[in-house]
């Protein structure tokens, strides 16, 4: 099956940590195996970006991905099937030094919101990846990324009707 | 970049889109069980159950825990604290993002070096 085959021919799979280091901070680091100029450029080429940022299994479509990689520039993904009900994530470029250092702005929520920093250190032709995430205050961060609580409840919703679904074919079968 | 809840709604319904996806719920319902229990009661392989894992995990409808050399898979995140899950959930997204990256990666190797070789001839 698809699977196995596609698990024998990953090269070796290097970790990926997460910790919170702070009430406001969230901090993801990994190591891949390329210099940095290479990992560099998979950030910042919107063509290579969306090959990565929306993992197939996340179920999710991006429908467009603009970057413009230049203190001062912008960027901006719009998400979801609907032309007419996207989600959109945009802000700006704070900092912008190649092949080590990214910085940007995560403004759709409006002013004050979180800032990214994304870090890439070479060593012995791998790249040592730390990216950084300083929240506004702990409540923001605690209702951020994949945590949301609404989503969370809307998944629970979901899953208690799925659940009265399959009692229900249960019972009959 | 940051918030996604019409998203993982997206990713709710993917998951909920495949049959085993949707029997192993319904078994997870009744008991917690380990991605080998899942896999031969599905007739499937470990590596191909583990995806269908991951998926439903992603969603947010299953939390697995690692203890000793088995992962246990179990309904939804209620029974987890909720700190872990939420920090699970992070590492679970990343982990997916990097691993699609890593992909991305090789390819960009595998041009640098052919570009290379081209340049030398």
């Amino acid at each position: 099956m698809d699977a196995r085959r596609e698990s024998e021919l990953a090269p070796t799979k290097n970790r990926t940590t997460v910790e919170r280091k702070s009430d406001r901070e969230l901090v993801v680091t990994r190591t891949f195996n390329a210099p940095a100029r290479i990992v560099f450029e998979a950030w910042t080429k919107p063509e290579l970006f969306k090959q990565w940022w929306v993992p197939k299994s996340m179920g999710m479509f991006l429908r467009s991905c603009e970057m413009d990689v230049r203190v001062g520039g912008g960027y901006r993904l719009v998400f979801g099937h609907d032309a007419s009900n996207p989600d959109e994530f945009f802000g700006r470029y704070v900092e912008v030094t190649p092949h080590s250092r990214l910085v940007w702005t995560n403004d759709e929520g409006g002013d004050g919101g979180p800032v990214t920093t994304v870090t890439f250190e070479e060593k012995g032709g791998k790249t040592l990846l730390v990216m950084h995430e300083l929240y506004p205050s702990k409540e923001a961060l605690d209702a951020a990324g994949t945590g949301s609580a609404d989503a969370t409840l809307e998944t629970f919703a979901q899953l208690d009707e799925l659940l009265v679904t399959l009692g229900a074919s249960l019972g009959r079968s | 970049m940051v918030k996604y809840s019409r998203a993982r709604l997206d990713a709710s319904f993917c998951a909920l889109g495949d049959a085993t996806r949707r029997g192993v719920l319904e078994q997870l319902g009744r008991s917690d069980a380990s991605i080998t229990d899942l896999a031969e009661k599905f007739h499937m392989t470990l590596a191909g159950m583990m995806k269908h894992v991951g998926v439903l995990e992603l969603a947010g409808l299953v939390t697995t825990e690692k203890v000793g050399r088995v992962r246990t898979c179990k309904l939804g995140t209620r029974r987890l604290e909720e700190e872990t899950a939420w920090l699970e959930g992070h590492r679970q997204l990343w982990d997916s993002r990097f691993n699609e990256l890593d992909k991305v990666v090789e390819k960009l190797k595998r041009k640098e070096k052919a570009n290379g070789r081209k340049k030398r001839e």
